[in-house]
């Protein structure tokens, strides 16, 4: 073969990299691909870029104006003029600084701030267990960084030192049991509603207790008549447990409180405010609304007539009217309805109306979950020749919860911001109740962006934190990942 | 014929409740406490401080009925009421006395059921503008935005005003004082028309209150006062004659701090059967005879309240004008004692 002979235009050799051309790299192309790929796009990017920067200019100075130590919106006004120079306007976090308590505890009394922080530290430790309990990296972050939270709230709210070396060992102990056997803190789970419910109203410890065995008992009932079938033993249940609260609970109650009296001072419902209400109100209608809700949408889908069309009529009243409407009901209305001298608390009557409301928006959401699965999962249940409550327990619920959690969340979060209506019955929640009675004293008046930007932030975080928490979720609950 | 169900439900649900209404004293007696309805917050009349402890103007009503009732000033549970639900919450018997500045009407006195006891302060519907507006008549202010608070006698009366002296505005609805403020500064009205009282608060609480000017005309009359059920005329006496009570000892000179020595015994008899020195009044409304005195040291007389709460030497800075005594050339009158 003779030597390859190529055409005197051809190249022989490689020829060296060469960098690629300036608008084809790093920031500008990013910014080609992105900002101006296009006619429509770099128009809209051009006017985007203005709006920000006259969002940025008008808002600036105010923020870097910021006051935080003042006594009153005139010596805000006063630090800024001799700081800035005249007609330069600033923030005035001070309102804040002054305020804080107002807006964390409402008029809950000082010297027993660490009732409510207490309580919202626990529900943390309480809800492990049900929603941390799959890893324990997260799981041991969240508490450890709420147990030092704790640990430092507590003398700065003026619990003394003994009393807070008890509180160490306790959270040390839970701790080391989160680390170790996190199913063991379900015993926490179990006794933190009531826990709760006393440690912010207070009171005689019998109360939330007695409450609580009514469960106790009518699990009893459950267990003890189960073999009868479902409808027979949940109607015993039910039937027992009511009983006690409404017959043997008084008496059995005012017993102990004689011969076995241990109480705490109590608080009544109208010294709760600010976030305490936000979130008094807010945990116990999702904790109360989510089973409700999905008994509802199991309900719904029930064969039985007479349980569907009062599952459908409860869902579709409640959908079809506002939140404020119910709210006025039970607290105006209903005194209307109920004898003379009731004396039925205007936050729990609030709560029945919220857990009402988020139910049947949570049965929907439910219902939505549960129609999605395909019918083979129901049959294949079927075939397994498990029964329905097994069938919902093992294969239906777990499956449609799964794809109902943004829904949810996106309930419960709506929910929470719900809250802030509760101010249309006379209870002062964080961002219009609260704000409005702070500005009414002469200090504040004239501070009127301040606390609206404070009080969104406070809900941003708990809001933010919600929905992290269901993306977290459902990444851990993924199953089709093959 | 469901309808008439449900109406002859609701018409039984409002006997019982009349019936309800009709022991309001045995009620407060019993459970020890008054409930109060307030407002959420306004400037001099009604506001909670850091410590949750109430003060103002109305709040010192509450709490001269508690101690004329109850011996304890404190004994008090204020209940915040919005614009709205104010009137439902007295009805409904959630508040035994509603002092939430709201002015004495016929149709409230007698389509929602209200008994206005008396009047407490004499307010003006008036316009605050500001003076680059270069407006110094409300006669001036044709074609005008305004803002004004929904829910509120003042709303019909704007309508009034203009109607009558036939020029045209626009209205711009606010939900509060403060929204209305910001409004106001923010150059979103040209005007902000409330009571005149509400106006001097906001007006001196601004960066720069002599930039803006309160207009002469008071378009309204507004005669605020405290209210209660309808139908239950003792307890409606008891807080109309605490009312009168403050207002009296400020003509008779009765003052927090000599009230203990004149009811050991003053020269003017009707002194001694207002302190209860002599005279059987109190137990002729279910009272003891010392209700006056108590009323009078919860917070002082009318004056005293007035001077601390939106006075001149306050902030708010309001003069007496029409809060003054009838000797003083004001509308302050009470019926006699005796």
């Amino acid at each position: 073969m003779s030597e390859h002979r190529t055409a005197a235009y051809v190249r022989t050799e490689i020829l060296p990299e060469m960098a690629p051309p300036v608008s084809e790299i790093g920031v500008i192309r990013w910014l080609r691909e992105n900002l101006f790929s296009g006619p429509l796009n770099t128009l809209l990017t051009l006017a985007g870029a203005f709006v920000l920067y006259l969002l940025i200019s008008e808002s600036f100075p105010w923020f870097r104006n910021s006051v935080w130590f003042a006594s009153s919106v005139g010596e805000c006004r006063d630090i800024i003029t001799a700081r800035w120079g005249e007609g330069a306007t600033g923030a005035c976090w001070a309102i804040i600084r002054d305020r804080w308590n107002m807006f964390m505890f409402g008029f809950y009394p000082r010297e027993l701030y660490w009732r409510p922080t207490l309580a919202l530290g626990l529900l943390l430790f309480a809800a492990a267990p049900v929603l941390f309990s799959e890893s324990r990296r997260i799981r041991m972050a969240v508490l450890g960084v709420m147990a030092v939270f704790l640990v430092l709230a507590f003398p700065a709210l003026g619990v003394g030192t003994p009393a807070t070396g008890l509180l160490l060992l306790a959270l040390g102990a839970m701790l080391v049991l989160a680390w170790s056997r996190p199913w063991a803190l379900l015993w926490l789970t179990g006794i933190y509603p009531g826990l709760a419910v006393w440690m912010l109203w207070g009171g005689s410890v019998w109360g939330p207790v007695l409450a609580m065995a009514g469960f106790v008992l009518g699990w009893a009932a459950f267990t003890a008549t189960r073999s009868r079938g479902a409808i027979i033993s949940v109607g015993a249940a039910v039937a027992l447990a009511l009983a006690w609260w409404f017959f043997a609970m008084g008496p059995v109650m005012q017993m102990l409180e004689t011969y076995l009296p241990f109480a705490i001072e109590a608080v009544r419902s109208d010294k709760f405010g600010g976030f305490v209400l936000a979130l008094t109100i807010g945990v116990a209608g999702i904790v109360l609304s989510l089973p409700m809700g999905v008994v509802l949408a199991l309900a719904r889908q029930s064969d039985m007539l007479l349980v569907k069309s009062l599952a459908v009529g409860f869902i579709e009243f409640i959908r079809g009217v506002p939140l404020i409407s119910l709210l006025f009901v039970a607290s105006l209305l209903l005194n209307y309805f109920l004898p003379p001298g009731t004396n039925f608390d205007i936050i729990l009557r609030v709560i029945i109306m919220v857990t009402l409301f988020a139910a049947a928006y949570i049965a929907e959401v439910v219902r939505g979950g549960l129609a999605a699965l395909p019918r083979g999962q129901y049959e294949a249940a079927d075939s397994l020749g498990l029964d329905y409550w097994k069938a919902q327990r093992l294969i239906i619920l777990p499956q449609a919860l799964k794809i109902s959690i943004p829904g949810i969340v996106s309930t419960f979060i709506g929910m929470f911001k719900d809250t802030t209506l509760v101010v249309f019955v006379g209870l002062l929640d964080p961002l219009k109740g609260i704000t409005d009675s702070v500005r009414a004293s002469f200090e504040w008046k004239g501070a009127y962006w301040e606390p609206y930007i404070f009080v969104g932030c406070i809900f941003f975080i708990f809001n933010f934190a919600m929905s992290r928490y269901s993306m977290y979720l459902e990444r851990r609950l993924k199953r089709d990942h093959h | 014929m469901k309808k008439s169900v449900f109406f002859g439900t609701l018409a039984a649900a409002g006997l019982v409740a009349g019936f309800a209404a009709a022991g309001t004293l045995d009620d407060v007696k019993a459970r020890g406490e008054l409930n109060c309805g307030v407002n959420t917050g306004l400037v001099g009349f009604a506001a909670p401080d850091a410590n949750g402890n109430w003060s103002g103007f109305d709040v010192a009503i509450c709490k001269a009925v508690a101690a004329a009732v109850l011996g304890d000033p404190t004994k008090v549970k204020y209940v915040p009421t919005s614009g709205q639900t104010r009137f439902t919450a007295l009805a409904s018997g959630e508040v035994d006395v509603l002092a939430r500045n709201s002015t004495w009407t016929f149709l409230r006195d007698n389509d929602l059921k209200l008994d206005f006891v008396g009047v407490n302060y004499y307010d003006g519907q008036g316009f605050m503008v500001p003076k680059a507006l270069g407006v110094s008549s409300a006669k001036e202010l044709d074609g005008a935005t305004i803002c004004i608070q929904t829910g509120t006698t003042t709303e019909l009366n704007l309508a009034d005003f203009f109607k009558a002296n036939n020029m045209s505005y626009s209205p711009i609805a606010i939900d509060s004082n403060a929204e209305g403020e910001q409004q106001y500064l923010a150059g979103a009205c040209d005007a902000y028309t409330t009571d005149a009282s509400g106006l001097a608060a906001t007006r001196a609480a601004f960066a720069n209150p002599a930039d803006h000017i309160i207009l002469p005309e008071i378009i309204s009359k507004e005669p605020l006062g405290p209210a209660v059920r309808h139908g239950d005329n003792q307890w409606g006496d008891i807080v109309r004659w605490t009312l009168n009570a403050l207002i009296a000892a400020e003509e008779y000179g009765i003052t927090s701090a000599n009230i203990e020595e004149l009811s050991k015994g003053s020269a003017n008899p009707e002194i001694d059967r207002l302190l209860g020195t002599s005279g059987d009044l109190g137990p002729m409304f279910g009272l003891d005879n010392l209700w006056a005195k108590r009323a009078i040291l919860a917070s002082g007389n009318y004056g005293e309240i007035f001077a601390a709460t939106i006075g001149e030497s306050t902030p708010i800075g309001l003069a007496r004008g029409l809060n003054a005594q009838w000797t003083q050339g004001g509308l302050l009158y009470t019926p006699p004692f005796r």
